[in-house]
């Protein structure tokens, strides 16, 4: 490939696929991470995960509409709210399903599966009863926009700067929540040994509640940020799901560093394939190769030592 | 084979099952009507398939599509190239090959093409490729003890990347649109009215014998270790049964169950792609088995004929809240009916059935006769 | 906000008020009201359809849910509207049309058993129906088993001439070659970089595009393919900045559009500046709902119909549409197409005065709609349309701005000569 190119582009190119590769790592995780805390702690596979994060995303576009039509003035802001607005929202509605559904069927967690599926379903008819069949675009103000000119070839996307820093963030805040704060400790001691967390006064209810709710948040969080790289509609949730299970399967599904490390894996391996042939087989040989792992090592890459 | 195969109650399932597919419908329906039984139940292939290996071997996979589709593909092929003769593509840049590969630029039939052009190899394709994978999918998750809700989700994964691969593929798979316009079979042309008819009883006959067999499996000492394996594995393990091979075999049964009413949905339906192979459809076919009732055959053939009418029929009267039905049987199914309408027949309708019988005995049936006899002498 | 929902809780009264106004139009189109009575049923339908002295019942076969819906509202909402203004000019052969709508759910197996039922069950005189290219080759053995009749709306790869299916929309050559011709005239492009989502559709119209790049001497810089639904184009914008085209030529669709857009203008390609020049003939106004004007602003498109096009027949369907179905609403290419589908079948029947559908197909070839939105149109023998093709160039408020039109209608060719 060099022939054609100056070492100069040459290299600028692949920096910037490096980035590239970056940024989507940073997608990877913000996808993941609600899911796999959900999962990795209390074992429940939310199936409607994408249908949470499309909330976030409605949460933000409604807020950009409110926000041009009463406060033109905090526009330019308003993304930061539509934030917090969609942890707050997908999060409490986390937890009204967690107290409605989820807590009836902890004992039976392949249950949980299908009624979450079912959940997903009313929700997508739902968003298309109440936005609107078709996609909604989500305007956002023009510091967001554009990108930074580092050198004549070399330009990073303000966007993809701003989904790495939430990535990092979130992944900072939800590391010091549960590693480093005593509703932390009590989340992992629920996870190790209910009965006993319960004996030593842990309101374990309350726990898994707020467990359930802020991986949903989490996702919120997620789909308010993808609408500025992605489109927001009904079933633009399904869009996510498969590669947000592959990410939390491969990683070893109760591990919140193996979902990280895979998310790494999968966007480094798929970004850099992307590059040396079409996109669609680079999809192909990605799946295949993180299928062709789970054969051979099918608990994935990080693994609680727990007997079966 | 067990003489104790069947219980008298089971006996009249059975033959109400039967008298239903195979003189209530053909009698009461118009060959449209009848088709479209015939679709439903090939689902319950599937269904049946998923009685055995969740309900009673509590291993859920989420990728049943797979094997539907694996199934269907296998003979989607062959009656493609049946189809696709130098005659009927004449106007193609390479006549003799399907049609899709030639807007694909693909010049010559692929060499894994070529061995469907014979009936036999399909029809053991239609079984064996299904089984294969689901043998290796098996091995490679209960050798290492992988199960639960990491096996669901990894089955679903793998019914992703098949539906990926397959819309990718699209010179040799027909990509999204999938294999279609598939017209005879050995020269005998599915599409009439008369072919329907008879491939709805071949349909119909299959699925009988597919309940009988899996009767059989459930009867034997086979069924009830994978009744013990469910609710304590471990148990089984230690007293030296080897719990992976159990699985493996469960899982390779359901898979090839699931095969044959995908290869019967090809026939019946003239055509196949990859909308069966992904998430959703494989989803669906579990709610027909949960809705059924998990833990019964039978409930798996109610349950697939039941929500499917149900969807036809909501979704020609009010589309858009067709979703909201669904989702809400999802959750109720789950939530309120856990054992589906096998568990409300036996919680509600048997009681009220034996208040009935004891106040006037009704005559049994004369097939049912020997089996209560041997039932009464073994007593 | 653009479904059709709070629309239908107008009272009925204020319904047809409207109806009136927008029905005023299109009432002297056919020079004096048809009489039912002339056209007895028993002459006009002799195979058993769902004629009745007073109504005919068509079918409408599109996706109401599933990921398919966002696309085929419009369809469905521009069928509605040319069926309800037909009744108001006094329906077909002097009968009401009446419809039976279905919902292929975006789900091919559930479109070619629906379409079953319409024409089976139902006995429906013709169909609008199908978007995808998927469920149009579900659907084509059941409409050619059971002498259906299918008036599709999309742009598609072509490929294809059924005697059952009228293709309302473009084929793959009458959209492709004038965009290019355009772009090479006017904007001096020398080299092209092709970019599609995978299904038949983009691969094929880029295999024209390509042969007919290469014939007129000019470079393809690379061609590239993302799976359905695919959200990620950071890696293609870095090899297109790569090869510095002169033309980026996008045939992405769905939900990956909006991604490939917001991508594209993040990543420091201002379309407005033209270097390279961006050409697609997969956004309509539709899909700018969902991407946004401002990510789009300054790219081109290549079909035959924009909601802006300035002519009369157009300003009088944006009204009628616009009443109908609000004033947010927006029209797409297809959503015209959609349109013309129901004028088309009623002309095709009064011109073969029966409903029989081997006498509508043999009538068909020939028919000219003069009061298309588009402009004028005319069925070709091979059941596609005589349309013009038109390049409209983005604007930030979601609309195009019609820059060029063929001079003459551009003949379809499903079967394009070396392009198989």
């Amino acid at each position: 490939m060099i022939g054609d190119y100056t070492l100069l582009e040459f290299s600028s190119i692949l920096a910037m696929q490096g980035f590239a590769g970056l940024i989507l790592f940073s997608v990877f995780v913000l996808m993941a991470l609600g899911l796999a805390i959900i999962f990795g702690q209390m074992g429940v596979i939310n199936m409607a995960h994408g249908e949470f994060m499309i909330l976030g995303a409605y949460v933000t576009w409604l807020c950009s509409g409110l926000v041009t039509a009463y406060a033109p003035a905090l526009f330019p802001a308003y993304f930061f709210i539509a934030m917090a607005l969609a942890f707050i929202v997908t999060g409490a509605l986390g937890i009204l399903v967690e107290w409605a559904m989820i807590r009836h069927l902890y004992r039976r967690p392949l249950d949980t599966l299908l009624a979450t599926w079912g959940l997903s379903l009313i929700l997508q008819q739902l968003y298309r009863s109440v936005f609107g069949a078709r996609e909604v675009g989500v305007s956002l103000p023009d510091w967001m926009m554009g990108s930074f000119a580092l050198t004549d070839i070399i330009e990073v996307p303000i966007n993809g700067i701003f989904v790495m820093a939430l990535t990092m963030l979130i992944s900072l805040a939800v590391f010091l929540l549960m590693f480093r704060s005593r509703w932390g400790k009590q989340v992992r001691a629920v996870v190790q040994n209910r009965a006993m967390a319960g004996a030593v006064g842990i309101n374990t209810k309350k726990v898994d509640r707020l467990t359930f709710g802020l991986g949903c948040g989490v996702a919120g969080v997620a789909g308010s940020a993808f609408t500025m790289i992605g489109s927001t509609g009904p079933t633009a949730g399904q869009l996510y799901i498969v590669d947000t299970f592959l990410v939390v399967v491969f990683g070893g599904a109760a591990s919140l560093l193996g979902t990280i490390a895979s998310a790494f894996t999968i966007s480094q391996a798929q970004s850099t394939m992307e590059f040396f042939m079409s996109g669609s087989m680079a999809k192909v040989l990605t799946l295949l190769t993180v299928v062709g792992i789970l054969m051979l090592r099918p608990e994935g890459l990080f693994t609680l030592k727990m007997r079966r | 084979m067990n003489t104790t195969l069947y219980t008298r109650r089971e006996w009249i399932a059975l033959a109400i099952v039967a008298a239903l597919i195979l003189i209530v419908f053909p009698v009461t329906m118009d060959v449209f009507r009848l088709n479209l039984v015939g679709k439903y139940l090939t689902y319950a292939f599937v269904a049946v398939g998923l009685v055995l290996c969740w309900g009673h071997g509590g291993i859920l996979s989420l990728g049943q599509g797979i094997f539907f589709g694996l199934g269907g593909y296998c003979m989607a092929m062959f009656l493609k190239l049946e189809a696709s003769s130098p005659e009927n593509t004449a106007i193609q840049s390479t006549p003799g090959i399907p049609d899709f590969m030639d807007w694909n630029q693909v010049t010559e039939l692929p060499f894994w093409w070529v061995p469907f052009k014979s009936f036999p190899f399909a029809a053991a394709a239609v079984i064996l490729v299904p089984v294969v994978f689901a043998y290796v999918i098996g091995a490679a998750m209960f050798k290492r003890r992988v199960g639960g809700v990491y096996f669901a989700i990894i089955t679903q994964a793998i019914a992703a990347i098949l539906t990926i691969l397959i819309i990718g593929q699209q010179g040799y798979t027909g990509g999204v649109n999938g294999i279609t316009d598939l017209r005879t079979l050995l020269g005998w042309d599915i599409r009439t009215d008369s072919a329907k008819f008879i491939l709805y009883f071949v349909n119909a006959v299959l699925l009988i014998a597919v309940l009988v067999l899996g009767q059989m499996v459930r009867m034997s000492k086979f069924g009830r270790l994978l009744i013990a394996m469910r609710d304590k594995e471990d148990r089984v393990r230690f007293s030296g049964y080897s719990v992976a091979d159990f699985k493996i075999f469960i899982f390779c049964l359901a898979a090839a169950f699931s095969a044959i009413g995908g290869a019967m949905f090809t026939l019946q339906v003239g055509f196949m792609s990859p909308s069966f192979v992904g998430i959703v459809p494989s989803i669906e076919m579990v709610i027909f088995a949960a809705v059924g009732g998990r833990l019964s055959l039978f409930g798996a053939v109610y349950g697939a004929l039941i929500v499917n009418w149900a969807k036809t029929s909501f979704s020609e009267t009010f589309p858009e809240l067709w979703l909201f039905a669904m989702g809400g049987l999802f959750i109720a199914v789950v939530m309120a009916f856990p054992n589906g309408l096998a568990g409300l027949y036996r919680s509600h309708v048997e009681p009220f059935l034996a208040k009935l019988t004891r106040k006037s005995p009704p005559s049994p049936a004369p097939d049912t006769a020997p089996v209560e006899a041997v039932k009464l002498a073994a007593e | 906000m653009s479904d059709d929902t709070p629309k239908k809780a107008l009272s009925a009264t204020r319904r047809q008020v409207l109806a009136g106004f927008s029905a005023l139009p299109f009432m002297g189109m056919l020079g004096g009201k048809v009489n039912a009575a002339d056209y007895p049923t028993a002459e006009v339908n002799t195979t058993g359809l769902a004629v009745t002295d007073d109504k005919v019942t068509v079918g409408i076969l599109h996706s109401v849910t599933g990921t398919m819906a966002i696309s085929e509202t419009g369809s469905v909402q521009a069928e509605k509207l040319a069926i309800k203004q037909i009744n108001e000019a006094g329906g077909v052969l002097g009968r009401q049309i009446d419809f039976i709508q279905e919902d292929g759910a975006s789900d091919w197996p559930t479109f070619a058993e629906k379409a079953k039922k319409l024409l089976v069950q139902d006995k429906v005189a013709s169909v609008m129906g199908c978007w995808t290219s998927a469920s149009r080759k579900a659907v084509l053995p059941v409409f050619e088993q059971y002498n259906g009749m299918l008036y599709y709306p999309t742009f598609y790869e072509g490929l294809e001439q059924s005697p059952n299916v009228i293709y309302t929309g473009q084929e793959a050559t009458q959209q492709i070659i004038a965009g290019i011709d355009w772009v090479v005239q006017n904007k001096g492009a020398k080299s092209f970089y092709l970019l599609g989502s995978d299904y038949i559709w983009p691969r094929t119209s880029n295999k024209i595009a390509r042969k007919h790049i290469e014939k007129l001497g000019l470079k393809v810089s690379g061609e590239e393919y993302y799976p359905l639904g695919h959200t990620q184009f950071n890696s293609v914008i870095n090899k297109i900045k790569l090869t510095k085209p002169d033309v980026i030529y996008a045939i992405v669709v769905g939900g990956s559009n909006v991604a490939f857009y917001k991508q594209l203008k993040a990543a420091g390609i201002d379309m407005t500046k033209e270097k390279p020049l961006l050409l697609t003939i997969s956004v309509t106004e539709d899909e700018i709902l969902g991407i946004g004007g401002e990510n789009i602003v300054g790219a081109y498109a290549c079909m035959k119909y924009f909601q802006s096009l300035p002519n009369d027949n157009n300003a009088e369907f944006v009204k009628a549409f616009k009443e109908m179905w609000g004033d947010e609403i927006v029209i797409g290419d297809v959503t015209q197409a959609a349109y013309l589908g129901p004028w088309l079948w009623k002309m095709a029947v009064e011109k073969a005065g029966s409903f029989d559908i081997d006498k509508v197909r043999a009538a068909s070839p020939g028919i000219e709609f003069a009061k298309a939105p588009e402009g004028y149109v005319r069925i070709h023998e091979n059941h596609h349309l005589w349309s013009k093709t038109r390049v409209g160039h983005a604007l930030n408020d979601g609309q195009y701005e019609v820059v060029f039109e063929t001079a003459d209608l551009v003949q379809p060719d499903p079967f394009p000569a070396g392009y198989q």
